[in-house]
């Protein structure tokens, strides 16, 4: 071994870097396999029939016609499932197939496998179900009343959950209170639900491609409906078009593999964007009661709320986003006193769980406009009241628990306010697209009001409430080349882009490979909860310091040295002692080493039923900036620009931070502006792209960003996640803006509290004879 | 079964080479033939009625969605798809190296759209580009490194004509 190389010793593309996405070439040329894109010799196509009624009782099904078409091969409905005749995330309490009752519309009933999409288009549609309709139960707020019917066995409350704090007889010196209001928003993720199941030669398992979120609990779910041991499935991560929570949950997996299964040939099954509404779980609808009471100077004494969560016909994670939801009622605030009421019901409404911000987003919109009516009774600024009551490391929260992140929210609020108001004046540019109706021309620069509003978010990361939450990575070493194999399903955030990163960085070397992402090695949890950079990445990096530690004990056999003394330097390994150096390449020629590692968060506790417990692993903290310009008569509203400063703990690919941060705003720029699912008695009056709108490239602002990179010493290589904080608290920022515009538009005397707004809402605030 | 017993077919002439469709409806999309019977899955389809983009094609050299088109209707006309880009352009780099993928199921369509764009003005301004391409939906980059990378892609061949 030669020693003292005198050179800059950097490994490229570790840590810190922004390199390329491995996966970005094939994507940009459309080479790349997406779920949808899948096909196998001899395959089959699958549809599913679902429920037209919203609750009905089902009388009988008759699948003789459809079976006796040429070019079917089976129709199978909830008497052909072997297994548990139900499936969910954390209470197994939806059916595979409706057995006797639907409870919302879109219910799978029955599924058809037949030779091509025309067939089994023709095929639902001779399927014949008798169905006597039983009343609906629509309203949540009715659905926790004991008068009220039961429409699942399980009763109709998922969860309720209590926050009680401190001293409840405080009362403030200043007291504001509002009702708000969060419509069902929809992940739409543009690559939709599919999957291609193959089943075994001899019948005995199947190989699933699924775009998901979390292969293993796909597969416990699977395996447990198709009365099949573990070992038999496979789960494949077919490339993913997105996720954001709506592939967290079951949707076609268990309907493909029986179909495979049944007919002994790989079968297709792919949703329409239609059918995808109805096919995945939806943000929840919520209803929100909050009051705080403050001192005369803004200081907050006590928040009392009380949140209402439909959570539709099946529980999915409904009690998991109701306890986010009320934990974080406080937001990012100083509070020692508290009562909060939480309860999340089923409702013959469409299932909701998992999306982007988990309970927080609504939470968040409630505070955050909460803080500005404050703001206005205390006469302050906006920003000068969250700086007051900004939370700091080691604050103790309404649940007892103790911050321990760094909770930089004070920096956050000075970084907001040193960011310059964009230079785009109000009347300076008269391009259509400037100005609030867009290229539709409805407005003229001399109506329209500019506003300026604030956002600040408090997001838990990771599982909460004693979840063995952990992820599992394995690193080997061959002869310099570094191999990486994870289940974590890579969803188009990147992980697979930081993964390698890290291994570059702990180990020095630069050729990092990556297996093909399955079940063939353990559980990496979830993509979700801001989780897979801590947890999958906390896993990658302990699996490639075992690999690291036995390099060291090699080199200090072979060399003599103690192993203690050997560190690597970007690409070079140096002896402590000695200063001796040796390029990382060198030293590990011919090695062969293999190691896997199961990585686990901290413990947390469950709440206990005042809501109290250490039940959160960590937090992060955001805040955001709107400015807008509004025509308030016409209620039309173009953002201007959206500034943020995010609490990243450390920046791992600065290039993907700033994609989740922008990509972020944009989905809490549709909830406050457009995106709302419309349900008329249980049915969707909006399933498509024309009527159900998301942000286009016209309505996104420039989004100047700022990063604090204060790393957590809880965190591995003090990197929080990034993903939900961009979309919590943009929200109520846009609102808070337009509301600024009102009431600098004068007359003003509404508070806005609904979202998304609608352009009645701004025009019936400031013109009272367009009210109801 | 009925609705393919047509005994017609009809050719379609994609990147440059002739493909003949037997076994299509005659009434199915460009995109479903594209997709479905020639093989070629670069072109995307997430909403099937012209809101997303992420079918964009270029039908004798305009930008369409192939989802509205009926292939039959199109056998006199040059299609070009994603996958007849050859690949490795500047714009598809551009899209790479600025971040302007995620997942990536709107990168086709996008990819075409700045292709197109650039074809028919060299120099865009950004609401030339914003407006270029708002019809091509994307859910996971709020568009800012969509935005940077078409600006790469223009500055790129500015500096290739000095």
């Amino acid at each position: 071994m030669s020693d003292l190389e005198i050179r800059e010793s950097v490994v490229r593309g570790g840590i810190g870097q922004s390199p390329l996405r491995p996966d970005g070439v094939s994507k940009a040329e459309g080479s790349y396999l997406f779920s949808s894109d899948l096909s196998a010799d001899n395959m089959l196509i699958g549809k599913t029939l679902r429920s037209p009624h919203q609750h009905a009782r089902i009388l009988s099904i008759d699948t003789s016609k459809a079976l006796a078409m040429q070019g079917v091969h089976t129709v199978i409905t909830a008497d052909d499932v072997p297994g548990k005749p139900t499936y969910g995330l954390i209470s197994s309490d939806q059916p595979v197939f409706a057995d006797e009752v639907v409870r919302y519309i879109g219910e799978p009933i029955a599924a058809v496998v037949a030779d091509d999409e025309d067939i089994c288009a023709r095929a639902i549609a001779a399927i014949d179900v008798v169905y006597e309709t039983l009343p609906a139960l629509t309203d949540a707020r009715f659905a926790a009343d004991p008068e009220s019917m039961e429409i699942h066995p399980d009763g109709n409350v998922i969860r309720e959950q209590n926050v009680v704090c401190g001293d409840l007889s405080v009362v403030g010196d200043v007291i504001v209170e509002d009702r708000y209001t969060i419509g069902m928003q929809d992940q739409a993720f543009l690559g939709l639900e599919a999957a291609l199941a193959i089943p075994d030669a001899d019948g005995a398992g199947v190989e699933c491609h699924v775009a998901t979120q979390w292969l293993h609990e796909d597969l416990a779910q699977i395996a447990a409906c198709l009365d099949l041991p573990e070992t038999a499935i496979r789960m494949v991560l077919g490339g993913v078009g997105g996720a954001f929570g709506g592939r967290e949950d079951i949707s076609l997996q268990v309907h493909v593999c029986l179909l495979a299964l049944a007919t002994g040939r790989p079968v297709k099954m792919h949703y329409s964007r239609s059918e995808s509404f109805l096919g995945h779980v939806h943000r929840h609808p919520a209803e929100i009661w909050m009051r705080h009471h403050a001192t005369k100077d803004g200081r907050i004494v006590k928040v009392e709320a009380e949140f209402i969560f439909d959570g539709g016909a099946y529980a999915s994670t409904s009690s998991a986003v109701l306890v986010n939801a009320v934990t974080h009622t406080q937001g990012p605030y100083k509070c020692d006193n508290a009562y909060v009421r939480g309860v999340a019901v089923r409702t013959n409404n469409l299932p909701c769980g998992a999306m982007r911000g988990f309970g927080v987003v609504q939470a968040c919109f409630a505070h955050e406009r909460q803080m500005d009516l404050l703001a206005q009774k205390c006469n302050l600024d906006p920003l000068e009241i969250r700086r007051r009551n900004a939370m700091a490391t080691g604050d103790r929260l309404i649940t007892g628990q103790t911050v321990e992140s760094v909770a930089p929210v004070r920096e956050i609020i000075a970084g907001l306010a040193a960011i310059p108001e964009p230079s785009e004046t109000l009347h300076s540019n008269g391009h259509p697209y400037r100005l609030p109706g867009g290229a539709g021309n409805t407005t003229r620069s001399s109506d329209v009001v500019r506003g300026v509003g604030y956002g600040l978010a408090i997001k838990n990361l990771m599982y909460s409430e004693a979840f063995d939450d952990y992820s599992t990575a394995r690193c080997r070493l061959d002869d310099g080349v570094i191999t990486l194999k994870f289940a974590t399903a890579e969803v188009g955030q990147g992980f697979i882009t930081i993964a390698a990163q890290i291994a570059r960085s702990t180990l020095g070397l630069e050729d990092v490979r990556l297996d093909p992402i399955d079940t063939g090695v353990g559980s990496a949890g979830s993509t979700s909860a801001s989780r897979q950079t801590w947890m999958s990445g906390g896993a990658v990096e302990a699996a490639c310091l075992k690999v690291r530690q036995l390099i060291f004990e090699h080199v200090a056999a072979t060399t003599g040295c103690d192993a203690f003394a050997l560190v690597i330097e970007g690409d070079t390994l140096v002896n402590t002692t000695n200063g001796q150096r040796w390029p990382m390449l060198q030293i590990v020629s011919g090695l062969v080493i293999d190691e896997e590692v199961e990585f686990r968060h901290r413990p947390t506790v469950p709440l206990d039923e005042n809501g109290q417990g250490d039940c959160h692993t960590a937090f992060a903290f955001v805040g955001h900036r709107a400015v807008v310009d509004v025509d308030v008569e016409l209620g039309l509203v173009r953002v201007v620009e959206i500034a943020t400063v995010q609490d990243v703990g450390r920046a791992l690919n600065p290039l993907s931070v700033t994609g989740q941060i922008e990509g972020g705003i944009a989905q809490g720029l549709g909830l406050a502006l457009m995106e709302e699912i419309i349900q008329r008695d249980g049915r969707i009056m909006n399933p498509s792209f024309t009527d159900y709108l998301i942000p286009t490239i016209a309505d996104m602002p420039p989004v100047v960003a700022q990063l604090i990179e204060i790393p957590d010493p809880q965190a591995p290589m003090g990197a929080k996640g990034v993903g939900e904080p961009p979309t919590i608290s943009s929200t109520p920022a846009i609102i808070s803006a337009i509301q600024n515009a009102m009431n600098r538009s004068g007359g003003a005397d509404t508070h806005l509290t609904r979202v998304p707004i609608r352009p009645s809402d701004i025009a019936k605030a400031v013109n009272s004879n367009l009210r109801d | 079964m009925t609705y393919t017993s047509d005994e017609k077919h009809f050719e379609l002439t994609v990147n440059g080479s002739k493909h003949q469709v037997k076994d299509s409806f005659l009434g199915a999309s460009l995109l479903s033939v594209l997709r479905d019977h020639i093989g070629m899955t670069g072109s995307k389809g997430a909403c099937e009625e012209g809101e997303c983009g992420s079918c964009s094609v270029l039908l004798d050299g305009n930008l369409v969605c192939s989802c509205l088109v009926l292939a039959a209707s199109v056998t006199q006309s040059s299609i070009v798809t994603i996958e007849g880009l050859g690949g490795a352009t500047d714009v598809q780099q551009a899209f790479v190296e600025c971040g302007a993928i995620q997942c990536g199921f709107c990168s086709p369509g996008l990819v075409m759209a700045t292709t197109n764009l650039l074809d028919r003005n060299p120099d865009p301004d950004v609401d030339d580009v914003r407006e270029a391409l708002a019809g091509n939906l994307c859910r996971c980059t709020g568009y800012g490194r969509i935005l940077d990378a078409v600006q790469v892609a223009v500055d790129g061949r500015k500096r290739n004509k000095l």
